[in-house]
């Protein structure tokens, strides 16, 4: 089994210098790609069946096509790399930014030659500081062996890279909102059309994507579109890396061929579940994806799969919700996230998330009202698609949905006046003292 | 007012950027890391980007990691996410509290710690997961919290 993304990582997790990177075949696609029609770039991607591993899992060739192209465009353009991880649960982007820097390095370069970009940004969580100092010398070592910078091997193309390390909250990694971020604003959403790729840094061209499929672009290049489409097991192309936390015995994540079935992840990679603890749930990628179940764990997990099963693919990263834990309680837990981590801007999110949070928190102490599962249910709806300015509050109540869906008996549990599975708790507020408003550090 | 080590940094910073303002958060952090946190230097850093003190004071309360009030000597980021709180970090940040003498948000007594809530620190498959300072510590228990914080006194 072939793992181009990951098969070269040393096994101390040391990343490969650019010499190392080379011997084992790394910038062969810079060389390749500028002997290469930018557009004959652009098409591979697109033969590819590469899809975006960001999360809502567009397809990268298609969103590149929309990016103006000609001597006559908007200058400079840009490409900015997506590496601000913070979707609980997920892991991935972190180990191909701590692993292998050359590799994401090498797609972004292959990329922005492809699309005629002049300026190209990493944009970086703040906590990832081992990430953030070997993406910096690998930088360095780019631009001193000529893959960066004016004429890149003596061909007439010219990139300049930066690092850009942001400063914490997770709304930043919505794509418009890191466009303000990258511009010294606050991090809100900005109004879309026009889209980043018309009209995105400073109004320029801007396409973003993410680490994971950036990642995937030398591979592409270098090896052929049907070599890349055979290492799936489905038509989206190319391998996953696919993460599982939780109580299962080895909690990882594993570079495996695109659609590999929940059952094997769980069983076989993940080693089972852990001793004494058994399968009721899972987020199949990262937090803001709704619940499946056991009925669904031979779903193969590809974006349109998953989608046929009632949630999403997301980061691909899955959290396991075993017996001995409150789905209410975990409810409870994604509910303040996205609560805390909302932007403010618009009103049904600003105000519903801290609603649903307080009638979860009621619930799970055993003092919900009746009505209160209707309430939650109606808030869903309320903050589903179309209904807020940005992907974060539908995205957060995929979760809370579902868990009412195919947890219902738990929530009831809660409003009858009897105990939950986990008992009384205290009454704590602390995490709302953390919200927009009331920051104790500000 | 700046020292004159920190206006050297916050040139070389700014010559890095394509416009002065996209400099802002970059900024900030340089003066945090002189003195902890941001305070009414928040006047002479807008001149010097070029953006109205309102404008800046709005960058600096968006950013969780900016401090607008002091902070202790180590700050403690402690991952709330739902991995970690699946894997036990009701424990974690029990014996935390309980061996600082403070709750989430506050900083301790003798000024050497303040404790805050994290999003997911993408250590989930060692969770559960924290950061003091630049440092992350990963597949805590109760018992090694005692060990780090010793390391920090
Ligand atoms: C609240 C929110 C947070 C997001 N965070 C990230 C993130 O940390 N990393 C990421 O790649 N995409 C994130 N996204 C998705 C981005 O908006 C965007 O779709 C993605 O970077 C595009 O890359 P792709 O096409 O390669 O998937 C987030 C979206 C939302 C709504
Ligand atoms: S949905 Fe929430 S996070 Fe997104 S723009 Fe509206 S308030 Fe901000
Ligand atoms: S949930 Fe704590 S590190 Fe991911």
């Amino acid at each position: 089994m072939e793992r181009p993304l990951t098969g070269n990582m040393k096994p101390d997790r040391q990343p490969l210098t650019l010499k190392e990177y080379e011997e084992v075949g790394g910038y062969q696609a810079v060389h390749k790609a500028l002997r290469m029609a930018p557009p004959d770039i652009v098409d591979a991607v697109k033969n590819s069946n590469l899809r975006g591993r960001g999360g809502a899992g567009f397809p990268t060739g298609i969103k590149w096509s929309f990016m103006p192209m000609g001597s006559d465009v908007p200058r400079p353009k840009y490409l900015i790399c997506n590496a601000d991880e913070m979707e609980p649960g997920t892991f991935k982007d972190r180990l191909l930014l701590e692993g292998n820097p050359h590799q994401l390095l090498e797609g972004m370069i292959v990329s922005a030659y492809a699309l005629n970009v002049d300026i190209a940004y990493i944009f970086l969580r703040w906590e990832y500081r081992l990430a953030a100092e070997r993406i910096e010398r690998a930088i360095a070592e780019a631009y001193e062996n000529y893959y960066l910078g004016k004429n890149i091997l003596r061909s007439d193309y010219s990139l300049e890279l930066r690092l850009h390390v942001s400063a914490g909250r997770y709304i930043c990694g919505e794509e418009t909102a890191l466009l303000n971020a990258l511009e010294g604003k606050r991090a809100i959403p900005r109004a879309k059309p026009p889209h980043p790729q018309v009209s995105g840094l400073w109004g320029k061209p801007t396409i973003v994507n993410n680490t994971e499929t950036l990642c995937n672009i030398p591979h592409i290049i270098t090896k052929g579109v049907e070599w890349y489409k055979g290492l799936s097991h489905t038509k989206d192309g190319g391998t996953k890396i696919y993460g599982m936390s939780g109580k299962v015995k080895r909690p990882g994540a594993w570079e495996l061929p695109m659609g590999t079935s929940m059952k094997e992840l769980l069983e076989v990679h993940a080693g089972g579940m852990k001793e004494g603890y058994q399968f009721r749930g899972i987020l199949p990628g990262g937090a803001s994806t709704d619940f499946l179940v056991e009925e669904h764990l031979d779903v193969p997990m590809d974006y349109d799969s998953v989608q046929k099963a009632g949630s999403r693919m997301g980061t691909g990263q899955m959290i396991v919700l075993d017996h001995k834990t409150c789905p209410v309680g975990m409810a409870l837990n994604l509910e303040r996230f996205f609560a805390r981590e909302s932007c403010g801007l618009c009103t049904p999110c600003r105000e519903g998330l801290p609603w649903i949070a307080m009638i979860l928190q009621a619930i799970e102490e055993g003092e919900g009202q009746p009505g209160d599962v209707e309430i939650l249910e109606q808030q869903c709806r309320l903050l589903g698609p179309g209904n807020t300015f940005c992907a974060l509050a539908p995205g957060a109540v995929e979760p809370l949905q579902s868990a009412l869906k195919y947890f219902r008996e738990d929530f009831e549990r809660g409003i009858s006046g009897r105990r939950n599975a986990r008992g009384k708790r205290a009454h704590d507020n602390s995490w709302r003292r953390f919200t927009l408003t009331t920051n104790p550090t500000k | 007012m700046l020292t004159e080590e920190e206006r050297r940094d916050i040139e070389r910073e700014i010559l890095q950027n394509e416009r002065k303002r996209a400099a802002a958060v970059e900024v900030l952090k340089i003066v945090q890391k002189h003195r902890g946190w941001v305070s009414d230097e928040i006047h002479d850093l807008a001149g010097i980007l070029e953006m109205t003190p309102a404008e800046l004071d709005a960058v600096a309360t968006f950013y969780s990691l900016i401090f607008r009030k002091p902070v202790g000597k180590h700050v403690i980021l402690v991952c709330d996410s739902v991995s970690c709180w699946v894997m036990g970090y009701e424990k974690i940040l029990d014996q935390l509290t309980s061996r600082l003498g403070i709750g989430l948000n506050e900083t301790s007594a003798d000024g050497q710690f303040t404790l805050l809530p994290v999003a997911c620190l993408g250590a989930c498959d060692r969770a559960p997961a924290m950061m003091i300072d630049e440092m992350l510590y990963t597949y805590l228990t109760p018992e090694k919290i005692d060990g780090i914080l010793e390391k920090y006194r």
